[in-house]
């Protein structure tokens, strides 16, 4: 990329900000960009009358304390495995994380995809693997196609613990609270594959809201800002898409044909957010046998929270980790105390990074 | 954990899984895995492919390809991984 390009993109950018009525809020909805926007420097280069809020957009952040201690109760059975992405392992529980269950002999294997959960159960007939199903749209057609191999290759060892997450209605939900305030929306870019541009426009419609479907890259990040300030200037709030070489208008509807056939839109409990209608995925009735919940008698506890953590309010855009009293200090990412210090891109991890001397006064 | 990774297909199993579709050997510069292509029944060999959790999201045209490649190297730094390699504690 030219430096020429990105010194236009700031120039515009500056000279979009100075335009505006009032200064303008953006919310990046996915933790990627949190950590693109910190680790470019893209931060550092807008003027300080734009507002960036990171939101929602880290899966692991923004599952409920309910199901990890339902995960921990399962991964204690002396019959099971759990399988699970990596940055699940260290959040901390009521009790522990998994991490340190391990420690104590319980199993839990790190995978990199649900078909390696599918593996792990076929290589331990014996034992019961149950997988975390966490994560938002890019990840769920994977989980949605290996309980249909699980199913087609009669696999009775596998299930599911089922967490997946959409993305607009939790965009919906913060709109709809109308706490924070947002004037547009860096749209997540892998996420935007699968779900297509388009799925924005209830946000851009119904809310007013200016939604700019944007890459990782600085370039592509600066001119998904400059678009979103375009709008708001102008006053207008519709669906764009700068990132049209990845990123279709309809979405991958061959991948999110194979999830509606495992799964249905049902309600699901966030992380210091409640229980929101129709945001999360569950599976079907034909499907019901691979939910974890089902096959070992157990419910999602209650969503209770270390004290003093705020990765509730940060996920939601309410606060910044820069406000949370254990950041930096008591809550670190080797020490971490809730999930968005654990994730790597979890927002309290990416401030701690790239921005805790500012914060802290370093 | 929604990030994905761009790789150039080499090789197509033959005699599609019921379920997975077809399986591809995938080269992610050098790094080589196995991708289902459920999701793309449009791709072939030789072209490029988006690729999460073990499956091919969309296909790219060659220079975008690159061009995501080396922007996810230097927007993420150590956050970018191979999906090839066992992911680490902190993959996200």
């Amino acid at each position: 990329m030219a430096r020429a390009d990105v010194e236009r993109l700031v120039a515009e950018i500056a000279s979009e900000c100075e335009k505006q009525e009032k200064p303008v809020s953006i919310m990046e909805v996915c933790g990627t960009h949190t950590v693109s926007l910190f680790r470019t420097g893209a931060k550092s280069l807008l003027p300080e009358s734009l507002r960036l809020i990171s939101g929602p957009g880290c899966p692991v952040c923004v599952t409920s304390q309910g199901y990890l201690d339902t995960a921990c109760e399962l991964a204690a059975r002396p019959d099971v495995i759990i399988a699970t992405y990596g940055d699940m392992v260290r959040v901390p529980g009521a009790k522990g994380s998994l991490e340190s269950m391990r420690g104590e002999g319980a199993e839990v294997a790190v995978v990199y995809s649900a078909l390696d959960a599918l593996k792990v159960a076929t290589q331990n007939p014996d034992k019961q693997v149950v997988f975390l199903a966490v994560g938002f749209e890019t990840t769920t057609p994977a989980t949605a196609v290996t309980i249909l191999e699980a199913e087609a290759k009669g696999i009775g060892n596998f299930s599911v613990l089922p967490g997946h997450k959409l993305v607009i209605p939790a965009m919906d939900a913060l709109l709809s609270g109308g706490e924070v305030p947002v004037d547009g929306f860096l749209c997540p870019g892998h996420v935007s594959v699968i779900i297509g541009s388009g799925a924005y426009r209830p946000i851009a419609d119904g809310y007013g809201k200016a939604c700019v479907v944007a890459g990782f890259e600085l370039e592509n990040m600066l001119t998904g800002i400059l678009h979103i300030l375009r709008q708001t200037g102008a006053g207008r709030a519709d669906v764009e898409n700068v990132y049209s070489a990845v990123v279709t208008e309809a979405g991958n509807t061959a991948g999110w044909d194979l999830v509606e056939k495992v799964f249905e839109p049902g309600d699901t409990e966030w992380r210091a957010m409640g229980t929101l209608p129709g945001s999360g995925l569950v599976l079907r009735q034909a499907y019901r046998g691979f939910d974890a919940r089902e096959r070992f008698g157990v419910e999602y506890g209650p969503d209770v929270h270390p004290p003093g953590c705020l990765c509730g309010e940060v996920i939601q855009g309410k606060t910044t980790p820069g406000e949370c009293a254990l950041f930096g200090t008591a809550c670190t990412p080797l020490d971490p105390i809730g999930p968005c210090m654990v994730s790597g891109e979890g927002t309290c991890s990416a401030w701690y990074k790239y921005n805790r001397h500012a914060v802290m006064g370093e | 954990m929604c990030l994905a990774v761009p790789g150039k297909i080499l090789s197509i199993e033959e005699g599609p899984d019921a379920t997975l579709g077809r399986v591809a050997t995938i080269d992610f510069q050098g790094s080589k895995m196995e991708a289902s292509l459920a999701m793309t029944p449009e791709a072939a060999t030789g072209d490029w492919v988006l690729v999460h959790a073990g499956f091919a999201l969309t296909v790219l045209d060659e220079a975008e390809a690159r061009e995501t490649w080396e922007t996810l190297k230097t927007a993420l730094g150590d956050h970018f991984e191979l999906p090839g390699e066992a992911p680490g504690e902190e993959q996200s």
